[in-house]
């Protein structure tokens, strides 16, 4: 479980978030969505000290955060990743070791046989000498996903990670969230597209700078709620759909 | 080829330039393996301003007769941590921050040594003259090597993950700023033994030039670091000859011998693929 409690963040003097508090619960996958600039990222930065707090206290399992980073697995925003890096994906995947091996130790046989398990189950071990940057964007999302397997993280992020896949690796990277929320971990996922809100996420927080509404999806995700934060368009054609499809 | 064989006479014979031959191994190996992680991280302005900003350091070391890898050592994270400071509290980027503190730098060295010595030493400075290494300069270069090669194996994990993925490497906790500041200040050290080679003016290419040859040929940083420093070493070998042999300034000999390695690797790496672009 994480908990933050009045987080403030200033960006370029312009405040993103004042006295932000909200919690993210463990056997959960939630989504946090928002219109662009809304600081979703921002946020998740905040909650993970990549960025400096005004104020604010986040705490993990009732511990400050800063003590236990190592807990999390932060999957961010692919676009932002140099490609040309000469990296294979084993070697990519093997990083994801890194966190509980701390200083000095290298990896060894134990962590390489970590790394063979997570690329099968991402489905990729035919993929293990490939350059990163000879994937797919859906291959590549699958690559950091195995990464946070081998982790073997409490806590697991992930910024936007179905922009740009095909629908296969979205598949496969659900089914991974899933197992890992019955694991009884914390699974956050920063997301844009409204459609599958539903279906993917347990619950919702709803970000406008600042926390718009959270909850469970179902209690969230309401007509009321989109409009206010996204636009009154928006949620008319969104929700018009879903009484289609439940008719 | 007889110019060769007196190269090599030469070698079994003058102790000069045996001291020559190991101090140009040592560095061409040391500027391979730290220049890697200087073009994988974007940081070339970056080396080639810090190996600029040691000329003070260089100056003030030799006017007050201290050791020289301390006076350049201190100058270098100086100017390390100045242009850190200078980026994060303006509004300017990172690369005109880069280029105000070196030049300044480079500026006061030219004049402190200027005050302190004559212009010869002052051009051995500039450009390098191998061939004039002293055993003590081997000594220190020797140590530096050692120092080198025990923070890349040390830290090698480190030093991967936050050249390629810094932002996991800040979010799993690891100190990356005190990662930077480690690497720069073994780049300060890699730069005063350089500057024996190729001088200061021409070290950013000892740094970055094998390296790029070296990343167009291999596809994983620790091949890429072997590559790197082979090439290195190659281009320092045959610069000595070509100093020894024509009596050219040891710096620009070694440089341009990188730079030729440089453009066959560009040409033809698959990597690169503008011989085989259309055949692929």
């Amino acid at each position: 479980m994480i908990k933050v409690r009045d987080m403030t963040v200033v960006y370029d003097r312009q405040p993103i978030f004042t006295n932000l508090s909200v919690q993210f619960e463990p056997n959960a996958i939630t989504g946090i969505i928002g219109p662009n600039g809304a600081g979703k990222s921002t946020m998740i930065k905040g909650i993970l000290g990549l960025i400096n707090k005004q104020n604010g206290i986040v705490t993990m399992h009732g511990k400050p955060i800063e003590q236990q980073l190592k807990k999390i697995a932060y999957v961010e925003q692919r676009a932002n990743l140099d490609l040309s890096f000469p990296i294979n994906v084993f070697d990519t995947v093997l990083t994801g070791t890194y966190p509980n091996l701390g200083l000095f130790n290298i990896p060894d046989i134990k962590e390489k046989k970590l790394v063979t398990k997570a690329l099968s189950d991402v489905k990729l071990s035919e993929f293990s000498q490939r350059q990163i940057g000879e994937l797919s964007g859906g291959q590549l999302q699958r690559v950091f996903v195995a990464r946070a397997i081998v982790q073997n993280a409490d806590v697991i992020i992930l910024d936007e990670p179905f922009v740009g896949i095909d629908m296969k690796s979205e598949a496969d990277i659900m089914r991974i969230l899933k197992q890992w929320r019955d694991m009884g971990k914390t699974i956050i996922v920063v997301h844009h597209d409204l459609n599958k809100v539903t279906t993917y996420f347990d619950k919702l927080v709803i970000v406008n700078r600042g926390i718009a509404a959270y909850g469970a999806t179902s209690a969230v995700f309401t007509k009321e709620n989109i409009t206010s934060a996204f636009s009154g368009d928006l949620s008319s054609i969104l929700f018009e759909n879903e009484e289609e499809n439940h008719v | 080829m007889y110019s060769i064989q007196l190269f090599i006479e030469g070698l079994s014979n003058y102790n000069f330039l045996q001291t020559a031959l190991i101090t140009s191994i040592l560095v061409g190996i040391m500027s391979g393996i730290i220049g890697s992680f200087i073009i994988l991280r974007g940081m070339s302005l970056m080396g080639d301003a810090i190996s600029h900003a040691v000329l003070p350091g260089v100056a003030v070391a030799y006017m007050l007769g201290f050791n020289l890898l301390l006076g350049a050592s201190i100058f270098g994270i100086l100017a390390a941590l100045l242009i850190g400071v200078v980026t994060l509290k303006s509004k300017l980027k990172n690369d005109t921050a880069i280029g105000i503190v070196f030049s300044s730098f480079f500026a006061l060295g030219f004049i402190l040594i200027s005050l302190a010595e004559s212009t010869t030493n002052l051009h051995h400075i500039l450009f390098g003259n191998v061939l004039a290494v002293s055993d003590s300069d081997l000594i220190t270069t020797a140590i530096v090597f050692s120092i080198v090669l025990v923070f890349v194996v040390t830290f090698y994990k480190e030093l991967l993950i936050t050249s390629f993925d810094n932002t996991f490497a800040k979010a799993y906790g690891l100190k990356t700023q005190i990662m930077h500041y480690a690497l720069m200040l073994v780049l300060t050290l890699v730069t005063v033994t350089a500057l024996q080679t190729v001088g200061i003016i021409l070290i950013v290419a000892m740094l970055i030039t094998p390296a790029a040859t070296a990343y167009l040929l291999t596809n994983r940083m620790s091949h890429m670091m072997i590559v790197a420093a082979i090439f290195s070493v190659i281009s320092s070998v045959v610069g000595l000859y070509l100093s020894f042999t024509f009596n050219w300034a040891s710096g620009p000999a070694i440089v341009l011998t990188a730079a030729i390695f440089f453009a066959f690797a560009f040409i033809f790496s698959p990597k690169q693929n503008i011989i085989f672009k259309n055949k692929s």
